[in-house]
């Protein structure tokens, strides 16, 4: 059983066709690149997988939950972090967390809290109004925020967007860590984060799938990743 | 291969924090003190300065309560209109709605706490019905059936306010719209507009029009009768307001 599938996903806003007829299905322990130019569908396809968004036809499946059908199930074994970490400003992180954890049903929401603190080294800004956190604790947060439940499906659109090299060594690590128990999607802009995270490329243009296959045929398309990409999404 | 089994709240649990969490969100910035401040500056001096409460020489509280239509209709779509505007505008409804619990419990959380800030700005304004006892010896029973009134006044506004606030991502096109919807409200069966629709249809029609509006439900309550029928009125203007926008946040 594939933990994320997607069977022939199709959305429109109004007359723009956003994707149009998206499959493929991750297994536990691989960590898609989804990859692809800036309005080709890709945050489309991750709010159709996590249920923001209703397809117009085909259909989502998180651990063998259908999104539109079960999405309570569905949801529940999911972690999302959406584009630009959204949170509630006026919120102090610890605060955030915990009312995460709550509506997250956890039996014991300090005890999470603050493993997740220190899992994504938030400790020292615990008590700090997310208003106030620098870009690299917020997309922490972001991170933090969508594994507090340790979910078994993780879809993260762009979380090291914006961070320095440090930072994104950091996300990279914890991600790492935790990979192989869950199925990751991270979508990205950075090609070099593909050798380095990834066991899986996915390339999506124009609202197609246009490359699924594992990041070792992939890199053996060419030297110029850059190059590669460009033709892939022309 | 098996996924581990994964905890979901239980409805009370995911409306109580979101409860929680909006009701001190209010409370995280000035704009709620500048809220209670003018809302109590506005009921006490227009029930003073426009309904002539002390030179009225009466000991009750009906010209108080006789602009508090204006005062929520005005005041509801204020408080009201962050509830999923800033949602949107700050990206977390794509939290919210990624989360294991159900749109109506998040509506409903909101809702509810929305509601209980209206009730601590009517709170405040409890000296002037103290004032009253101190002056003369009014009935107790018609003062807290004034307030009952008043509450559940607010909450159809609110009601309104939530769909205006489902509808946009900005604050203020929510507060104006919502504002406009509760106006029309307290306008029917009141005033100028009253005249004109007597002019217009024939006094039946006008009663039945007369009896949609937030003023004539609110009435009884501030002679002291508790009626069954504005109560229904008040409570289904509320909640069809947070079924509405339920709606269409789902359907978003």
């Amino acid at each position: 059983m594939a933990l994320i599938e997607a069977k022939a996903l199709r959305k429109s806003y109004g007359p723009i066709q956003a994707v149009r007829g998206v499959s493929f299905s991750v297994n536990r322990g691989e960590v898609i690149g989804f990859l692809g130019p800036n309005g080709a569908g890709k945050s489309t396809t991750m709010k159709l997988l996590t249920g923001h968004l209703q397809p117009d036809s085909g259909s989502a499946r998180i651990a063998d939950f259908d999104v539109v059908q079960n999405p309570i199930e569905a949801k529940s074994q999911l972690g999302y972090s959406p584009e630009g970490a959204p949170a509630y400003g006026e919120m102090t992180v610890r605060e955030f967390l915990s009312f995460v954890a709550q509506l997250r049903g956890l039996s014991n929401p300090s005890a999470s809290v603050q493993d997740t603190l220190t899992l994504c080294r938030l400790t020292e800004v615990a008590s700090q109004t997310i208003d106030t956190l620098s870009k690299g604790y917020r997309m922490r947060l972001g991170f933090a925020q969508a594994v507090i439940h340790d979910p078994s499906v993780l879809i993260l659109d762009e979380p090291t967007d914006g961070l320095d090299p440090n930072q994104k060594f950091e996300v990279r690590r914890i991600l790492k860590e935790m990979a192989a128990r869950k199925a990751v999607i991270v979508s990205t802009h950075i090609l070099e984060e593909i050798e380095e995270l990834c066991t899986r490329i996915i390339i999506i243009a124009r609202g197609e799938v246009r490359c699924d296959e594992p990041k070792e045929v992939f890199l053996q398309r060419g030297q110029d990743l850059n190059k590669v990409f460009r033709e892939l999404t022309a | 291969m098996s996924t581990s089994p994964q905890a979901t709240p239980s409805a009370l649990t995911a409306i109580w924090a979101v409860l929680r969490r909006e009701f001190s969100g209010y409370f995280r910035t000035p704009l709620a003190y500048v809220f209670l401040a003018v809302f109590n500056a506005f009921a006490i001096s227009l029930a003073f300065f426009v309904g002539n409460l002390y030179e009225a020489n009466v000991a009750n509280l009906d010209r108080f309560f006789l602009y508090h239509p204006w005062l929520w209709a005005f005041l509801a779509p204020a408080a009201g209109a962050r509830l999923w505007a800033e949602e949107r505008k700050q990206g977390t409804i794509e939290l919210i709605l990624t989360w294991p619990i159900t749109v109506w419990q998040t509506a409903l959380g909101k809702f509810l706490a929305a509601w209980l800030f209206l009730a601590c700005a009517l709170a405040i304004t409890t000296p002037i019905a103290f004032t009253i006892g101190f002056l003369g010896s009014p009935d107790v029973g018609v003062i807290i059936a004034g307030y009952v009134g008043s509450l559940l006044c607010a909450g159809a506004c609110l009601g309104v306010a939530a769909i205006a606030s489902a509808l946009t991502r900005s604050q203020v096109i929510a507060f104006v719209t919502g504002f406009l919807a509760c106006f029309a409200l307290v306008m029917m069966g009141y005033g100028i507009f009253d005249e004109f629709l007597s002019g217009a249809f024939s006094p039946r029609v006008v009663e039945e029009i007369r009896r949609l509006g937030l003023w004539r439900n609110l009435e009884p309550f501030t002679l002291g009768v508790l009626d069954f029928r504005p109560i229904v009125y008040f409570l289904s203007v509320a909640f069809a307001g947070l079924g509405i926008s339920t709606l269409i946040i789902e359907r978003r």
